[in-house]
């Protein structure tokens, strides 16, 4: 599915369902929902699907593996500054804690607090978008000049400043971060909400005399989930960063508490000494942002065929 | 007007030599393909036709016939994932495969092209003169200065007025049908040999096409210029084609002079379009459509690809795809299993005129009467 | 033109005073200026407390310490310092020249990169040079800037000690003291802007070349480049004079929408590198509870990237002739 799109005549078609070719002439395609076309292509795109395998061994491994685990984080073993081993894969760090128990517990809470983000952030912000785009006007103006101005400011810098006032706990950051970036998403389920309203099949639909409810629920619904899912993932990878980020400038979450933007953060220090406390938590990051974006990607690429070619 | 019959060739030997001397385009047995998830989307299948000097030659077909592909291939333009074989040549020098210097130096000096849609055509940012001059001195050595008097000259010969003033203004500033004339004069620009017409005024409203087609039947015959019409509008090919060439699923389906094909079809697709064509010579008669829509060109099964939307379908359509065959005369090919009995059937003969459409459009004149 | 721009930059002055408010706001609400003395062990003494309180207007209302602070800066007054001997506005204004050096030079180089490998990869487009450069994009869009920065440090730092001689700086803007000589200053601050500024450029490339790929991809596609190919025009004037020429348009605006991360990314560089920058003036604004310090830390900001976007406006302006200054 990733060559140029030849001119509108030639535009592939789905190919038949295996021995059906002789049966049906005329039809050699055969039907499929829009869901199907969606998962097929979904399951086609192989970045998306190795990124999928790796995301979820990531979380399995936090989760799960973090309690099989032979070490708990927090715990001090005898071994202090030991290089990576079979005993400890990721090494120790000065007092003896085991790394490979610390980077899975600064996951657990960096996932947390990314996944409740982009939950979060989107729900505000469809909220948000949804009123200034369904109402217009003045309504409309007001929101969206509200959502411009936080975004004009650097998101790093504002969230400093609430974190230090509210912050330390995950789930405190996780809120600001949330706030901040529920603007972004506004912005997003405004146009969507625009452009949908626009469209000539909400139209034909009125025009049939479907209800306003159905319109939502059949069109409208389907067609903003889109572009909602894909920026939920997006928020997801941003949120982590962020959240390092900040935590790395010691406005996160705040020991006894971890992240893996605090474990970098402790480790660079020690970067020439003990070199291993500073790449396994950055590997993480790196992968779990990583993973994310291109299912990201692979989600635009199955939901909108036709944009592939614009995205960003 | 009517060329000579013979000149379109099928049987690649006639072609092969080029050796006829006003033939300027020789297309032998062109196949186009795009490669998709599903299979090769088999655009163009084996095409083949000769284009005389001065002559004008019309494709028809629906869409996704394969003929705006095969017009693509000929200027070397397809997108680079498409596989195609067979030859194309200009004057007996092969264009396919050639390299991109080669195909330059006869991209616009020799054959231009005319898109579907003006709207698009133009580039937004530069200015009509830039872009007109552009096409100039892409093959004359001049001055800019000089370049834009002949794109003044060009301008005022597709009729826009204040030509002179015109040239500064930007694609956005002006109408479709205007800058549909600005892509005709684009393709006048260096006298060309051939000009191939892709739908040149589908996009446009009615009322603008007729000057559309009269400004190409100038710029034709101020270059002189061998055209290639591609249409879905049969009306369009009509007054201006010499020679017509009908495309279904990628395949020439019927060929010959615009009068064979008009008026002794031997094909029944043929005989379709011109049934659903309204006619003012004939306006007693009942138009009819061709039930179905066009096979899609991935995995196709063995046998006409028409098959299944013909009346006259017997089991032999199933199992052979029928070749390009003369039929009244020489020039005058169709592929079709069936077309000696096509011989004085009309289109309400061949298909069905739906009796219940029937009883509902009588239904309508009697309501529509009483009430004048 | 001028028109334009002169009606653009009244627009852009209600949004300013609506801004300066919500930055006004969010930097007094980032702490509490008596907290350090309050936390003081032993505790500050009544009278002192009570006299910074009136020095840092804490005694008024948020709305007319608003507009004192507003009133205060058309006199080039940011309120003032938790520290009584700093002058923000002073402070604030050497820190920005540190600042904007990083900025600009990165962006430059960003830009140039991303242009470049963009239309690499889609004029190359599904071959092993597309993936790559996909790829590498897509891992930068996913690093963290502050471990790419330390990463790029450690490599700095290594490098210095293989071949045993201070050739790549590390740390700081300058040295300390500058060295003898203009010439010498700015070589000196040249090399301590190299790892930085890689650092910063290419955390800012990669949504950049990404947005330079598919803008590129649709503009080949379009159906004016197959037309100026139809014209026998060479693959290479179109793909600069037709592709390219129309494809960068809307990374103007796109860039602009960046800066402010980018103002962001340059916080968290300059940590890394310890420069005294703009970053480091907030994040000790935060930590030592200055809230003016921050309020006109935002203001700064907000100035700088509506300024860009006005730039980017202009420019749009001229580049695409369908937009109209009427």
């Amino acid at each position: 599915m990733r060559e140029v799109a030849p001119t509108p005549e030639t535009t592939p078609v789905p190919a038949p369902a295996a021995g059906q070719a002789s049966v049906e002439r005329e039809f050699t395609v055969a039907e499929r929902s829009q869901a199907q076309l969606v998962l097929r292509r979904f399951l086609q795109h192989r970045a998306a699907m190795i990124s999928l395998v790796v995301l979820i061994m990531v979380v399995l491994l936090a989760y799960v593996g973090g309690l099989l685990w032979h070490y708990q984080a927090g715990d001090i073993t005898p071994d202090n500054s030991q290089p990576p081993s079979l005993d400890h894969p990721f090494g120790t760090d000065a007092v003896g804690k085991d790394q490979f128990a610390e980077v899975l517990r600064g996951t657990r809470i960096s996932l947390q607090v990314a996944v409740s983000v982009a939950v979060f952030a989107t729900v505000v912000g469809t909220i948000w978008g949804s009123l200034a785009g369904f109402f217009g006007g003045r309504t409309d103006s007001l929101l969206m000049r509200l959502a411009d101005l936080i975004l004009t400011l650097p998101l790093i810098a504002v969230a400093a400043m609430l974190a230090h006032n509210f912050g330390g706990t995950w789930y405190l950051i996780a809120v600001v971060i949330a706030v901040l970036y529920a603007p972004y998403v506004s912005r997003v389920s405004r146009g969507v909400v625009l452009s949908l309203r626009e469209k000539e099949y909400i139209e034909a639909a009125r025009a049939l005399g479907a209800t306003n409810t159905r319109i939502i629920v059949r069109h409208l619904v389907p067609n903003a989930l889109g572009s909602i899912l894909v920026n939920l993932t997006i928020l997801v990878a941003l949120a982590i960063l962020l959240e390092t980020a900040l935590s790395y400038l010691g406005f996160g979450v705040q020991t006894p508490d971890t992240s893996l933007g605090l474990l970098v953060s402790q480790a660079q220090t020690a970067l020439t000494t003990r070199p291993w406390l500073f790449y396994f938590p950055g590997l993480f990051i790196i992968v779990i942002a990583l993973t994310i974006n291109f299912i990201g990607d692979g989600l635009r690429d199955a939901l909108d065929p036709q944009q592939r070619k614009v995205r960003q | 007007m009517t060329e000579d019959p013979l000149a379109v060739s099928t049987t690649p030997t006639a072609s092969r030599n080029g050796a006829a001397t006003d033939v300027v385009l020789a297309v032998d047995d062109l196949t186009v393909g795009f490669p998709s998830d599903d299979g090769l989307v088999q655009a163009v299948r084996g095409v083949s036709y000769e284009l005389r000097g001065g002559e004008v030659l019309g494709i028809v077909g629906e869409s996704g016939s394969g003929k705006s592909v095969t017009s693509l291939a000929v200027m070397g333009l397809l997108p680079g994932n498409a596989q195609v074989s067979g030859s194309v040549r200009f004057r007996g020098k092969e264009l396919l495969g050639a390299r991109e210097s080669e195909l330059n130096s006869v991209r616009g000096r020799s054959v231009a092209m005319i898109f579907q849609d003006p709207m698009t055509s133009l580039n937004p940012v530069y200015s009509i003169g830039y872009q007109i001059a552009e096409a100039v001195r892409a093959h004359h050595n001049v001055s800019k200065a000089a370049a834009l008097d002949r794109a003044t000259e060009l301008l005022e010969l597709v009729r826009i007025p204040n030509p002179r003033q015109r040239l500064e203004n930007y694609p956005h500033e002006m109408s479709g049908g205007m800058r549909q004339r600005v892509v005709i004069a684009i393709a006048m620009a260096n006298n060309p040999d051939v000009i191939i017409a892709d739908e040149p005024t589908t996009a446009l409203d009615v009322t603008v096409q007729a000057q559309i087609m009269d400004s190409l039947q100038l710029a034709q015959q101020e270059t002189g210029a061998a055209m290639v019409l591609i249409t879905h509008d049969l009306g369009v090919i009509a007054g201006q084609a010499d020679r017509v060439m009908v495309m279904y699923a990628g395949k020439l389906v019927e060929v010959g002079t615009a009068e064979d094909v008009f008026y002794t079809p031997r094909m029944p697709y043929t005989v379709g379009l011109l049934g659903s064509l309204p006619r003012l010579d004939r306006p007693s008669e009942r138009l009819t459509p061709i039930e179905g829509a066009p096979p899609s060109v991935v995995n196709m099964p063995p046998g006409c690809p028409f098959t299944p939307r013909c009346p006259l379908a017997v089991a032999v359509c199933e199992e052979i795809e029928p070749e390009l065959a003369p039929t009244t005369g020489p020039g005058h090919l169709a592929a079709c299993h069936r077309s000696e009995e096509l011989v004085g059937a009309s289109a309400g003969d061949v298909f069905d005129t739906d009796v219940v459409d029937t009883e509902a459009l009588a239904h309508f004149v009697r309501e529509n009467e009483g009430q004048s | 033109m001028l028109a334009f721009a002169v009606r653009r930059i009244l627009i852009s002055i209600p949004i300013l005073l609506l801004a300066s408010f919500i930055v006004f706001a969010l930097g007094v609400s980032s702490g509490n200026p008596l907290a350090p003395l309050l936390e003081k062990n032993p505790p500050a003494p009544p009278n002192v407390i009570a006299a910074e309180t009136v020095r840092l207007h804490l005694d008024q209302p948020l709305i007319p310490r608003y507009f004192s602070w507003l009133a205060g800066l058309f006199h080039g007054d940011f309120g003032p310092s938790v520290v009584s001997t700093m002058n923000i506005g002073h402070e604030l204004g050497a820190r920005f020249w540190v600042t904007i050096r990083l900025i600009a030079l990165a962006m430059v180089i960003a830009l140039v990169l991303a242009v470049v490998v963009g239309v690499l990869s889609a004029v190359k487009q599904y071959t092993v040079t597309d993936y790559t450069t996909t790829f590498l994009g897509f891992l930068f869009l996913a690093m963290p800037s502050f471990w790419l920065a330390i990463l790029l440090k450690q490599g700095g730092i290594e490098f210095n000690k293989a071949v045993d001689a201070q050739v790549i700086y590390t740390i700081g803007a300058t040295s300390i003291p500058p060295p003898p000589g203009t010439g010498a200053q700015i070589v000196d601050v040249l090399g301590h802007m190299v790892l930085p500024t890689i650092a910063l450029a290419l955390i800012s490339y990669a949504s950049w070349s990404r947005f330079t790929r598919a803008s590129m991809l649709e503009v080949m596609n379009s159906d004016y480049v197959r037309l100026a190919r139809s014209k026998g025009l060479s693959r290479r004037t179109v793909m600069v004079k037709h592709a390219l020429r129309t494809a960068l348009i809307p990374l103007t605006t796109v860039t602009a929408l960046d800066i402010a991360s980018i103002i962001g990314g340059a916080v968290v560089t300059e940590t890394v590198f310890q420069w005294k920058g703009m970053g480091d003036f907030l994040l000790t604004a935060i930590r030592t509870e200055d809230v003016y310090a921050a309020s006109s830390w935002l203001l700064l900001t907000g100035v700088i990237v509506v300024m860009f976007n006005l730039i980017a406006d202009l420019l749009y302006g001229v580049l695409d002739p369908r937009i109209r200054y009427a």
